[in-house]
């Protein structure tokens, strides 16, 4: 067991032994380590104002991910080099990005200016070439500037992003490969004693034997949520297991009936793996949160949460997902839609935790489609969600699976508007309709800042006109965004 | 000494803080490092929005550990009130709460999370009263902050009641939050005595100092106010940031120590007033061309719990309320409504886009009811010779600039094109349709509250021949400092680097207004420019003597001073100064001229000149969900002789993007109970990356200030944010497609909800 994280900041290693398990990384910038480049706008992951970037190893490769320090939790670097806004220039000559937001005229009050910087660093590292609008955008979702209306940093992130990713980190790729293989060992992480502490463990037996012995631990994922817990309900977190370290539940299997996703796979790992299931899961997941929020938060932590506005359990409700769990040495699987008991309640007991999940692909003749419904189209949660898994035969609805999120207290099928669709026929929009009316038995949406129940109900069943509108093959354009067509993967 | 043509003014350089901006090097006040003994501030807030306080029991605040002190009302050495106006906001809450989480009490304590965690612990029981927090509820309560008041002109009833067409309808107007990223903060450090110093992030400093004095009950000299730059304002930050720097100073007065209150973001939002929402009636009577010959408005303004700066806000909105149109007879009345909310106030336009919205809609109205294209009804109604007199009284002297303004947008947008490529494609497409709308923007520069328009600088010259620059204006991301060390640099013949941009502060130029109104670079560039004159002559005057040539020969250019055949350094030139005992350092004083506006008498005229500029845009809906997509935007707007286009350009696209928030996906949510349910990011949205087309084309009208503003330039700070408008009437276009001929009716912001509500109602016709 070691006592003390351990990651690289400056280029120098860093190891830290006492500090208290809700520390957020943001706090340690600023208050502890005196790095006041890095921005607090929000201290809620919506920003982007605290975007520093994580590297990582991954095979013989670094990997940059653009993260919020605002809702990070101190003990989930370890193992990585962390960047900030004071890394990027070296003795007076800026990094390329640097430049190129100068150059374009990409600042004006600059608070969010560092966060914007570091996206694009990532950015910078990870995204395609040449750039495309379009993953340029998605790479700043979750970058909020107030001043410049982005045009001149869409300008400078197209100049910088056209040049090759050659920069003073890319040139000591070797050495720095070499400092972080260096932090990696094979031992569980415990900082504080059994009242109070920071457990970050390497194996899964090693995990579910904690999380049993302390069922009332927070188990951290991705901290998406629960580092909110922490910076606006000022909850002190006692004692913290993170998966973060355990490599078993990061794995992802692509069968050719289905996918098994660890709880512990990020977001944006899951993104390309989804979106090869069906071009709609690739969209909603490019408008899940944003690059910081899919960097740190996991598949596992968005459904353990149990939240009726989770993006992704409507999605894999539909698709007919099955879900692990585990507790000490016990496992179980259930249909996913089951672990939804209540609001705030899922069929968890204290000490269990999910695995995984696993997502049958769609057969042939089965048709996917999903929409999200949101004021505004990137960051944001929906106010609707609704995910369509449809059979047919012979043109007609042979079998249904739907599930909405956002429209009752948990994510949750609409039995009845399934059962009412099915034998309908699909080239005839009058044998929809018992469908689309049963929709109102199935769901009582509340209104809330997000929308008025009315307006849920109504997009609810426009939702479900759209779907099969498009199933039938309408040749009418549908979508604001054209749904993605097969084999034209774009990029995350 | 004949002026030479500037050098660095008009060219597009680049903001001065920039590479700080992206290195991380610049500072904001949270970034200070802290004296030591620096106390942390949070505030105890109230939990319901009306009622008298019972009992407040502090008891567990005070026996949080790290928690130093806790102060209520009872302890405010001076006046407990931090209202730039009428005396009606206590910084702390005595028996009465009037707006849900109102500051109660404020602890101070070692850490900042001690002191938050202190902070909801307090225990306050409140009588609680009924509140009146919607437009509605003000309504029936007939509660207002200040009087009524309304302009008119001719015979506005019997004028529509005579036209041959007419129309009446309501317009429902949303209100705004800042969200300056950097919040709100101030750092205050108790000094000598009874000094006191007080970082601030404010864009009125002077008002901050009066505030913080009279809270304290010191003379003003005791306060000194200092703010290098903010991470935002846009009005949120010109009269609440009093508030933050009073309870700071106050608290760092009764503990001895320096005391920092930063505001996490929801307080942020939950403490401090928005943009004004309105809900504006009108009727209005035409001919059959669409021309205007009779309307009445009614404004009616949430202003909240006091009355703050809604004085002049709702004012702006009635001045704007013929956007760029003849109104032949009118009446332009409102009311400023008291709710018990957070009080409204400044914000980027201050009132103008309401007004310029309301009358916008109205035009639109007019043409989809005759069947006309609404362009066509906007030029028909624009100010021309003979109908160029607004409703307030003065004469649109610059009204030629906008006509061929608007035209030249109209050709190389392509409008009428692409109206008929849109009809087509609406025509085709039962789910999507697009809509396209060019709208123009005329906007009056001055504050109308006429003692604001003056502007102080202080300019020193070392023995160097390295210069000094302060002035009254303060930084908030748009260039202010950048445009005023230009000018600065230009008088002297330097280069930009040797005029060093200082913080604004209240010790160095005293008795400032706020950098509002869009009027930063217009009062601060022409006092500082008037300062560096009076320094440059003083210099000109010993050159010529020791050049032995007349005055008027003397030039400086390049860091050189050259006279006759001679030549000799700026910066010898500034040391021979020294030695011949000539003072280098001068204050520049200016006030903007011909300003005469009577508000008693509603006579006069409140604008020094008009800003101009006219947007396209085109967007997409979905009919069935109410999603909306901008396709494109083109610009054409009016900086007079740009001072520095770069920085204008980024004025234009930032208050374009921050208007088209406003307008779509920014939704201020108030339950029954007066809590703000969006009130942070999560849930109040912002523009973001993704939201501006690819298309996205602004270009600079050029064409001289017809005033003698400084360097003929025009303000930009606040117009652009109209612009946005186009995107808002190009929804409106877009569902009036589903039902041609009906007046539309979409209550901004348009949301997907609004506007699935708005389609609604067309079908229906
Ligand atoms: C800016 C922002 C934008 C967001 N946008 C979206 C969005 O578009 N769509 C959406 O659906 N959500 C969104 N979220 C919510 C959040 O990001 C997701 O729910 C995320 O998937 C949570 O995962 P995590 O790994 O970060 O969970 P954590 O915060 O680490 O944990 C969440 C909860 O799950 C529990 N938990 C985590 N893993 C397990 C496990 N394996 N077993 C048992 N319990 C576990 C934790 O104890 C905690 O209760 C957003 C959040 C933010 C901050
Ligand atoms: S501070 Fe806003 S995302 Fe972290
Ligand atoms: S430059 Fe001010 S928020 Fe982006």
């Amino acid at each position: 067991m070691r006592r003390s994280i351990r990651f690289i900041f400056r280029g120098m290693p860093r190891e830290i032994s006492a500090f208290d398990p809700s520390i957020t990384l943001l706090e340690w910038l600023r208050l502890e380590a005196s790095a006041t480049g890095t921005k607090e706008g929000c201290n809620e992951g919506d920003c982007g104002a605290c975007t520093v970037v994580l590297a990582k190893t991954d095979g013989d490769r670094i990997r940059y991910f653009p993260v919020n320090a605002c809702i990070l939790l101190l003990g989930q670097i370890d193992g990585a080099e962390l960047l900030t806004i004071e890394d990027l220039a070296k003795d007076g000559t800026l990094h390329p990005v640097q430049a190129a937001m100068v150059r374009h005229h990409g600042s004006q009050c600059g608070f969010c200016t560092p966060g914007i910087v570091m996206s694009l660093f990532a950015a910078f590292h990870e995204a395609p070439r040449p750039p495309d609008r379009e993953a340029i955008g998605t790479a700043l979702a979750g970058n909020l500037c107030r001043c410049t209306g982005y045009r001149p940093i869409f300008d400078a992130a197209f100049d910088v992003l056209s040049d090759l990713p050659e920069d003073r980190f890319s040139e000591s790729n070797a050495s720095r490969l070499e400092a972080l293989r260096a932090l990696e060992d094979d031992r569980g992480i415990v900082i504080g004693n059994e009242d109070r502490f920071f457990a970050s463990p390497r194996h899964l037996d090693e995990l579910a034997e904690m999380i049993a012995r302390h069922p009332d631990a927070t188990i951290l994922a991705g901290s998406t949520d629960v580092g909110l817990w922490v910076t606006k309900k000022l909850a002190p977190l006692k004692r913290v297991i993170a998966l973060g370290r355990v490599a078993a539940l990061a794995t992802v299997v692509e069968g050719s009936d289905s996918v098994f996703l660890g709880a512990g796979v990020t977001l944006a790992k899951a993104l390309p793996v989804l979106e090869r299931i069906d071009p709609d899961l690739g969209t909603l997941m490019r408008r899940f949160g944003s690059a910081q929020v899919r960097a740190s938060g996991t598949v596992g932590g968005n459904i353990a949460n149990g939240s009726p506005i989770g993006d992704l359990a409507p999605a894999l409700i539909a698709l007919g997902a099955t879900l692990h769990l585990r507790i000490g040495k016990e496992s179980r699987i259930l249909p996913l839609e089951d672990f939804f008991v209540a609001y705030g309640k899922q069929d968890r007991a204290p000490g269990e935790f999910v695995t995984g999940i696993t997502v049958p692909r769609p057969e042939a003749e089965t048709h996917f489609r999903c929409f999200k419904i949101s004021k505004r189209m990137d960051e944001d949660i929906s106010s609707v969600m609704g995910a369509f898994r449809i059979s047919i035969e012979n043109g007609a609805v042979s079998g249904a699976r739907i599930a909405f999120g956002g429209m009752a207290a948990t994510p949750r099928r609409a039995l009845r508007t399934e059962e009412a669709l099915v034998g309908a026929m699909l080239a005839n929009p009058h044998d929809w309709m018992g469908a689309v009316q049963a929709l109102e038995a199935d769901y009582q949406p509340i209104s809330d800042m997000r929308a008025s129940a009315r307006y849920r109900a109504r997009v609810a069943r426009a939702l479900l006109g759209k779907a099969l509108t498009e199933i039938a093959g309408s040749s009418r354009a549908t979508r604001i965004v054209a749904r993605t067509p097969i084999g034209e993967v774009r990029h995350g | 000494m004949d002026d030479a043509p500037p050098v660095l003014v008009h060219q597009a350089i680049t903001h001065d803080s920039a590479i700080r901006h992206v290195t991380g090097a610049a500072p904001y006040i949270d970034d200070l490092p802290e004296p030591a003994g620096t106390l942390h501030l949070a505030l105890g807030l109230a939990p319901v929005a009306r009622g008298r306080i019972t009992t407040l029991d502090l008891e567990k605040v005070r026996n949080t550990p790290g928690v130093v002190a806790v102060f209520t009302s009872k302890d405010v050495p001076g006046r407990n009130d931090v209202s730039p106006s009428l005396g009606d906001e206590p910084m702390l809450a005595g028996d009465e709460i009037s707006f849900h989480s109102q500051p109660v009490f404020v602890v101070a304590a070692t850490t900042r999370r001690a002191a938050r965690i202190a902070a909801r612990l307090g225990a306050i029981e409140v009588e609680q009263e009924w509140a009146s927090v919607s437009i509605a509820d003000a309504l029936s309560t007939g509660e207002t902050v200040l009087p009524d008041y309304a302009f008119r002109r001719g015979h506005p009833e019997p004028a529509i009641d005579g036209a041959a067409r007419r129309l009446a309808g309501e317009i429902e107007i949303g209100g705004q939050e800042h969200f300056y990223l950097e919040g709100q903060i101030a750092l205050a450090v108790p000094g000598e005595g009874e000094a006191m110093f007080v970082h601030s992030s404010t864009q009125h400093p002077s008002e901050v100092q009066h505030i913080v004095a009279r809270v304290l009950g010191l003379a003003d000299h005791q306060v000194t106010i200092e703010c290098r730059r903010m991470g935002g304002g846009f009005g949120g930050k010109e009269s609440q940031a009093s508030h933050w720097a009073a309870l700071a100073a106050f608290a760092a007065r009764l503990t001895g120590k320096p005391c920092k209150l930063r505001l996490d973001r929801d307080e942020d939002f939950a403490l401090t007033g928005k943009r004004h929402d309105f809900l504006s009636r009108y009727r209005v009577g035409y001919d059959e061309r669409g021309l205007i010959e009779g309307i009445t408005f009614e404004h009616l303004a949430r202003c909240g719990y006091s009355a703050d700066l809604s004085l002049g806000v709702v004012d702006r909105t009635m001045f704007h309320s013929d956007n760029a149109y003849y109104l032949p007879h009118v009446e332009i009345g409102s009311k400023r409504l008291k709710t018990n909310t957070v009080s409204n106030t400044a914000f980027r336009g201050f009132g103008g886009p309401q007004g310029v919205l309301a009358i916008e809609q109205v035009i639109d109205a007019i043409a989809h009811e005759r069947g006309l294209d609404p362009l066509d009804v906007r030029k028909a109604n624009f100010y021309r010779d003979g109908s160029s007199v607004t409703p307030y009284g003065m004469e649109v002297f610059d009204r030629a600039t906008l006509l061929p303004l608007v035209e030249a947008l109209e050709a190389s947008s392509d409008y009428r094109a692409r109206r008929i490529a849109i009809a087509e494609h609406n025509a085709r497409s039962p789910i999507l349709k697009r809509g396209l709308a060019l709208t123009p923007v005329k906007f009056g520069i001055s504050f109308t509250l006429k003692h604001l328009n003056q502007a102080g600088a202080l300019v020193h010259v070392y023995s160097d021949g390295s210069v000094m620059l302060n002035h009254g204006g303060t930084e908030m991301g748009q260039g202010l400092y950048t445009k005023v060390a230009q000018i600065v640099a230009d008088e002297f013949g330097l280069p930009l680097e040797r005029v060093a941009i200082t913080a604004t502060r209240t010790d160095k130029v005293p008795n400032t207004g706020p950098t509002a109104a869009s009027s930063g670079s217009d009062l601060n560039g022409m006092a500082a420019r008037e300062a560096a004159r009076t320094i440059r002559l003083r210099m000109a005057e010993e050159a010529a003597r020791r050049l032995d040539v007349a005055v008027s020969a003397i030039r400086f250019e390049d860091g050189l001073v050259h006279g006759g055949d001679e030549t000799m350094t700026f910066a010898e030139l500034a040391r021979f100064c020294v030695l011949e005992r000539v003072s280098l350092s001068a204050t520049g004083y200016y006030r903007t001229p011909g300003i005469t506006w009577d508000r008693a008498e509603k006579t006069g005229r409140p604008f020094f000149y008009f800003a101009y500029g006219a947007a396209c845009s085109e967007v997409v809906i979905d009919t069935m969900t109410g999603e909306m997509k901008l396709l494109a935007v083109d610009i054409l707007h009016d900086c007079g002789a740009s001072l520095n286009p770069a920085l204008d350009i980024g004025q234009i696209e930032g208050g374009f993007v921050q208007g088209l928030g406003w307008l779509t996906t920014e939704e201020l949510v108030f339950d029954n109970e007066g809590r703000l349910r969006t009130h942070a990011p999560s849930t109040y949205k912002i523009p973001v990356a993704s939201d501006v087309p690819a298309h996205f084309h602004v270009e600079l009208w050029d064409e001289p200030n017809r005033e003698d503003a400084i360097y003929r330039s025009k303000a930009v700070g606040e117009p652009p944010v109209m612009l946005a408008i186009s995107a808002f009437m190009a929804i409106a276009d877009a569902i009036h497609a589903l039902a041609p001929g009906n007046p539309v009716q979409l209550r901004a912001p348009a949301t997907p909800e609004a506007i699935l509500d708005a389609i609604d109602r067309q079908r229906a016709k």
